[in-house]
């Protein structure tokens, strides 16, 4: 015989709360898995989609492009307007940048700000870019601007899913 | 370690004596399958009750994805049923629950009835009993709408027009649930909506805890 005897008072509570566990965790599971199922879809990758930009129309100063796309949430389908501010760096590259701040997600301008000449502007907290999307220190941004990948196509821009820039 | 955190709670609050009292009674003799196996049929209240719970815990998840509007509610029940992960069991667990409290409700009324277990002192809770049966038949008949599919819209059209036939205060009614005149649209499924979800539960919890605190008062009706 064991040390550890095990009273009937005792055997009767695990198993009733053994049980009743199964019963709950049976009841509680599909709800519990169907409440977290937007964590745990499978990102889409995102297509390419085209803007109204032709590549020869690019400079090195920025442009503001809006392109439209069909953006699908759950059951609701509707077009949406995305946008880019694209230019041409030193080393002849296209370079889209995505006018989200890395803050808090406000909306930047270029060149709005009379005392910071040709920078990315955010007005909500004063943040600033440079033209290249890098992060001035001191302002509130703590990364550089999302990058759009480009890609041409009949003369005009594409751009896929904009990503946070390497080596941030 | 729950037993400490229970300690440090009960030393500081006595919360013992407050579920004590809830809980911890003694199930009489005649109410216990153990003894007399026929005493199952003591158990159709708490299954009513226990149904109860699922329905308000599978209808609160069902909100996450639901929309009470024309353009979207149909969508957005088809979506939860077949895209998101088990959208079909929680909303089955809705739909068929909605069947089977009736079901319960209607096994535990035959119970109290051919007992007599509604006479003196317990008449209140007939009565009460019976407020919480119409709760149940208005939430099945409100929530029926939500779907918006065409049986949706067809069957609240006939209970619309049943309203409608009550003498007097009959076209005020209908128009009251329907929210227009002559439509049977966006008013009427957002009304159904918010009578569904927030208005007769808010009735069911207070008629419940009403229906309880009397059979703990009263205890069970003896053996026949």
């Amino acid at each position: 015989m064991s040390k550890h005897r095990v009273s009937r008072r005792q055997f009767l509570n695990y198993t009733l709360t053994g049980v009743g566990g199964f019963m709950a965790a049976g009841m509680l599971m599909p709800m519990v898995r169907f409440a977290v199922d937007p964590m745990l879809k499978a990102e889409d990758a995102g297509d390419f989609i085209a803007t109204p930009l032709k590549v020869a129309d690019i400079t090195a100063e920025p442009q503001k492009v809006n392109f439209s796309f069909t953006q699908k949430d759950a059951w609701y389908e509707s077009e949406e307007t995305g946008t880019a501010w694209v230019f041409k760096n030193e080393a002849g590259e296209i370079v889209a940048l995505s006018p989200v701040c890395k803050h808090l997600g406000c909306v930047v301008d270029w060149n709005t700000d009379k005392k910071n000449p040709n920078m990315f502007f955010c007005p909500c907290h004063y943040g600033l870019y440079e033209k290249d999307g890098t992060n001035v220190p001191g302002t509130p941004p703590l990364a550089p601007l999302d990058v759009y990948p480009t890609r041409e196509k009949d003369g005009f821009l594409y751009v896929g899913k904009a990503e946070p820039r390497k080596g941030a | 370690m729950l037993n400490k955190i229970y300690d440090w709670v009960d030393e500081r609050l006595d919360i013992t004596p407050l579920w004590r009292d809830i809980a911890d009674h003694e199930v009489p003799e005649h109410v216990n399958p153990a003894h007399h196996f026929s005493a199952f049929v003591y158990c159709f209240g708490g299954l009513t009750f226990f149904i109860t719970v699922i329905q308000i815990l599978s209808g609160m998840f069902l909100t996450m994805y639901y929309v009470p509007d024309i353009k979207n509610a149909w969508e957005s029940v088809y979506y939860l049923q077949n895209q998101v992960a088990f959208g079909q069991i929680v909303r089955g667990m809705h739909h068929w629950g909605a069947s089977l409290v009736i079901v319960m409700m209607f096994l535990h009324t035959l119970r109290v009835f051919f007992q007599g277990a509604y006479k003196k002192p317990r008449e209140l809770n007939w009565i009460v009993g019976v407020l919480i049966f119409f709760v149940m038949l208005a939430l099945g008949l409100t929530g029926y709408l939500l779907p918006w599919d065409m049986k949706a819209l067809f069957a609240t059209k006939v209970t619309l027009q049943i309203a409608e036939a009550v003498p007097l205060i009959g076209p005020y009614i209908k128009v009251l649930l329907s929210g227009h005149s002559t439509i049977v649209g966006a008013q009427t499924l957002t009304r159904f909506f918010a009578i569904h979800v927030f208005f007769l539960p808010a009735a069911l919890l207070g008629l419940m805890g009403a229906h309880f605190l009397m059979i703990r008062k009263q205890g069970i009706s003896g053996p026949l």
